[in-house]
């Protein structure tokens, strides 16, 4: 295939050719930005959490009134009692938060009481000895919480001579390994890791805990808080829905002076799941929506040129058929012209996409753009034009070579 | 002229139907995606009083010094307050309004029997709240200094939560149980829901799906012990435990706001805050020189970061595809009017000037941004209908198609559109009448 006469003849469509390579680049800058931010946004939802979500839903219950400090620690006792005794339950506790909660109790951790000398941050929850066999976390090393180990204390007062932390959280204070046992400071006073658990993320999952998602801290607390208190309830396989149906009930019985939402009261992980990464998922949908309207767009733009040249061309057509060219030739001739301009707006698109993305990463705390994104990108571009050119390039090889002999 | 150009623009897009409706597709799906970006935009980055933000000031005061910044020290002190300076700040009253205010969830008895009790969430606020930021009351009004100064039980409440309970009938001076203890009611608020949430955003994030049901004076709830339902930040563990301990302890958790209305006011205050914190700082309550900031409310918005970088991503990415839409156009536009080439040349040789080539062609795209705003419109609307399913509620539900975003919509596609067809109308004037009369 000669590509000097393709060359010569687009000299002649200057601003067309030009505006299909212009419109391939910047389709190309957009949709490799948009690839990828569609992949961070799937990355991050793909984050496990730790805890059996299957099996699990959280009850946020309110008190009416404010329970005397005195009463607190019975209404709790009861409310769990209650809810073990619902057909369907493996096991509960009352907690403070849970992963993927987007609220919860963060505290600065560290080797020593000096606050300066803190290590990271630590999303603390605050359990009791049902929370491994509720939640179905795995221990990896030492012991659960002993029952005559949980105390009652208010949301705001952290002070546990005994932690349970994350082995995330495990490796990244002690990395040769040797957590167990050691001492640790999330308040002026010591406390000793008893146990290390495989994983269990924090509370939230935007920007500001990102540093720090898989450090968790266990803590030995019952938390006596005046507005309520949240239950976490795993269910037996296959019953959670029975589950959800049955708890609220029976707490309201025992207790009416309480506030479950209708709403949002019940929680089960996958309602919990989909609040938390809505966002993601909406972006994620919004560049995928985005991206495939501009690729339609080009590809349409690309027959509409085509269409037109094609049709601008038919009389030199004719002209190349009469003189021997096969209709292969012609098929060929268009394709190589489209690849040539392709080739030429994907390299201006390619600059585009890294300028964009520089530019993106300093105003939108976003990574930097890999190469493969472009490649793909590139490719994509490539054989998308191709494909658009080969209707209008089909009916080009179609024109008959009498077509040279008409209207002149 | 313009009617029979009309006509030729109809007539020669309805020859080439294939090319005149991807030309509108292309423009309508441009428009609409921008529109509906757009339309978010507009209603995260907006200013929620639009006529008083200027007035109206955040103070923060450092009260934890350079060791409370262990992350990122840029100097900037936390953006909420402790309890000590927050009514510090309202003892010694140096704005024209002001208040101290906190983020509740109490529990509300309904009277009737048989009802459960519901949860709601409102803010303890002092009574110079409602002047301060204009709140529309239906029934009654805010409460007194008096009120504040006796922590009556009182309570403003929603216009929403009165329609629950008292059946959109006045219930000024009705009684409320909140928290197991009655409240009078002094105001129904008529339909106030700002957004951004200003008065709160370290709480709300700057945005709230629920509209605010109670209000009750900052001191009273602070005396009958109903907890904080926002954020706390605490750079110590508190000394006592319980909601007394947050009060006596360095932990933020308090918003303030204060109206000052020129800028000898605002330099008088500034003054005050720097001069109350040299004072902490002689006391020894701080160690460090005064550390203060004084936003009003447009620059503390800024400040927070309150617009989500999700929405700004978005927004450009549209404007990406409208972009790219309009490229594609002009190219559409090129070959459809060159195609014409034969028929300009009959034209300007049968003595049109140039201008009327101008006129006609640009008349032709005119339509084709017209049939595309139009098109725009209906997936305008169906995008702004839809942006539930890609953004949190508490956002989505602010965008709105209203006259102004539909006007906009039909005046970005005819405008863009004739912009597209600038270059390609500039191409077929060109067009050389002898040379095209002859090759025919």
């Amino acid at each position: 295939m000669q590509i000097k006469p393709i060359i010569a003849a687009l000299r002649h469509h200057k601003a067309g050719t030009l505006l299909i390579a212009l419109q391939i680049a910047l389709t190309l800058a957009i949709v490799c930005n948009a690839l990828f931010i569609i992949h961070l946004r799937m990355a991050h939802m793909a984050q496990t959490s730790g805890v059996d979500e299957a099996n699990l839903l959280v009850i946020q219950n309110g008190w009416v009134g404010k329970p005397a400090a005195g009463e607190n620690a019975s209404m709790l006792a009861a409310d769990l009692a209650t809810l073990r005794k619902v057909p369907g339950v493996v096991d509960v506790y009352a907690t403070n938060a849970w992963p993927l909660a987007e609220g919860g109790t963060v505290y600065g951790i560290g080797h020593t009481p000096d606050k300066l000398a803190l290590v990271t941050s630590t999303a603390v929850y605050f359990v009791d000895d049902h929370a491994l066999a509720t939640l179905g976390l795995k221990l990896v090393a030492g012991r659960n919480f002993h029952a005559d180990e949980i105390s009652a204390t208010g949301p705001d007062h952290v002070a546990p001579a005994e932690v349970i932390v994350t082995r995330a959280l495990a490796e990244r204070m002690f990395p040769d390994g040797s957590a167990l046992g050691k001492m640790v400071y999330v308040s002026a006073k010591p406390s000793v890791i008893v146990g290390v658990v495989e994983r269990m993320q924090a509370p939230w999952v935007d920007n500001f805990a990102a540093k720090w998602a898989d450090y968790a801290t266990l803590v030995p607390y019952q938390l006596m808080d005046s507005a309520g208190a949240n239950y976490m309830v795993r269910a037996v396989p296959g019953q959670r829905d029975d589950v959800v149906r049955a708890a609220p009930k029976a707490l309201l019985a025992a207790n009416p002076m309480r506030v479950i939402n209708r709403d949002n009261g019940v929680q089960t992980y996958a309602d919990i799941r989909a609040d938390a990464y809505k966002s993601d998922r909406g972006m994620a949908i919004l560049m995928s929506v985005i991206s495939v309207m501009l690729l339609a767009i080009t590809a349409a733009g690309i027959v509409g040129l085509t269409s037109f040249w094609v049709g601008q061309r038919r009389k030199q057509i004719g002209v190349r058929r009469a003189l021997g060219a096969t209709r292969g030739d012609i098929l060929r001739y268009f394709l190589t012209e489209n690849l040539l301009i392709g080739i030429g707006g994907v390299l201006i698109g390619i600059v585009m996409a890294v300028t964009v993305n520089l530019w993106v990463v300093t105003q939108f705390e976003m990574a930097r753009l890999s190469l493969g994104y472009v490649i793909v990108g590139t490719a994509v571009l490539l054989v998308l034009g191709q494909c658009a050119v080969l209707a209008p390039a089909l009916r080009a090889s179609k024109v008959p070579p009498v077509e040279a002999t008409r209207s002149v | 002229m313009f009617s029979y150009y009309l006509e030729l623009a109809l007539r020669s897009l309805k020859r080439s139907p294939g090319l005149t409706a991807l030309m509108v597709l292309a423009i309508g799906f441009g428009v609409a995606a921008s529109m509906t970006s757009w339309s978010v935009f507009r209603a995260v980055s907006g200013d929620p009083i639009p006529w008083k933000s200027s007035k109206l000031f955040v103070p923060q005061i450092d009260a934890w010094g350079p060791s409370g910044r262990s992350d990122k020290d840029d100097g900037e002190p936390s953006d909420a307050m402790n309890y000590t300076d927050a009514t510090t700040l309202m003892r010694e009253h140096r704005a024209k309004l002001q208040s101290a205010l906190y983020q509740i969830a109490p529990s509300v008895v309904p009277a009737q029997a048989g009802r459960h009790p519901m949860n709601v969430s409102g803010h303890a606020v002092y009574g110079e709240f409602f002047p301060m930021v204009d709140a529309p009351f239906k029934y009654g009004s805010g409460w007194s200094a008096n009120d504040d100064a006796q922590r009556a039980a009182v309570a403003v409440i929603s216009a929403k939560l009165n329609e629950k309970l008292f059946g959109d009938t006045n219930s000024v001076g009705k009684s409320l149980n909140i928290e197991g203890k009655d409240y009078r009611i002094v105001g129904v608020l008529d339909k106030w829901n700002p957004q951004p949430r200003y008065y709160d955003v370290v709480n709300s994030g700057g945005f709230s799906e629920g509209v605010e049901d109670v209000f009750v004076p900052f001191q009273r709830a602070i005396d009958v012990g109903i907890p904080n339902d926002g954020n706390t930040n605490c750079n110590e563990t508190p000394k006592e435990s319980g909601f007394v301990g947050l009060q006596h302890s360095s932990c933020v958790w308090i918003a303030f706001m204060a109206e000052l209305d020129d800028s000898s006011a605002v330099s008088t205050y500034r003054d005050y805050l720097t001069a109350y914190a040299r004072d902490q700082q002689k006391a020894g309550r701080f160690g460090w020189a005064p550390n203060i900031r004084l936003r009003d409310v447009p620059a503390f918005l800024e400040h927070e970061h309150v617009v989500p970088s999700d929405t700004k991503v978005s927004l450009l990415v549209a404007v990406g595809l409208l972009l790219v839409c309009l490229v594609n156009t002009i190219g559409l536009l090129l070959a459809k009017f060159l195609r014409r080439s034969g028929e300009i040349g009959v034209r300007r040789a049968l003595g049109a000037p140039r201008n009327a080539i101008y006129a006609q062609f640009l008349t032709e795209a005119g339509v084709v941004g017209l049939a595309g705003g139009v098109l725009g419109l209906l997936l305008t609307g169906a995008g702004v209908a839809s942006v539930g399913f890609v953004l949190p509620k508490s956002i989505s539900d602010l965008a709105r198609l209203d006259v102004s975003l539909l006007v906009i919509t039909l005046l970005v596609a005819v405008v863009a559109t004739m912009l597209a067809g600038l270059y390609p109308t500039f191409r077929a004037s060109r067009v050389q009448p002898a040379w095209q009369l002859k090759s025919n």
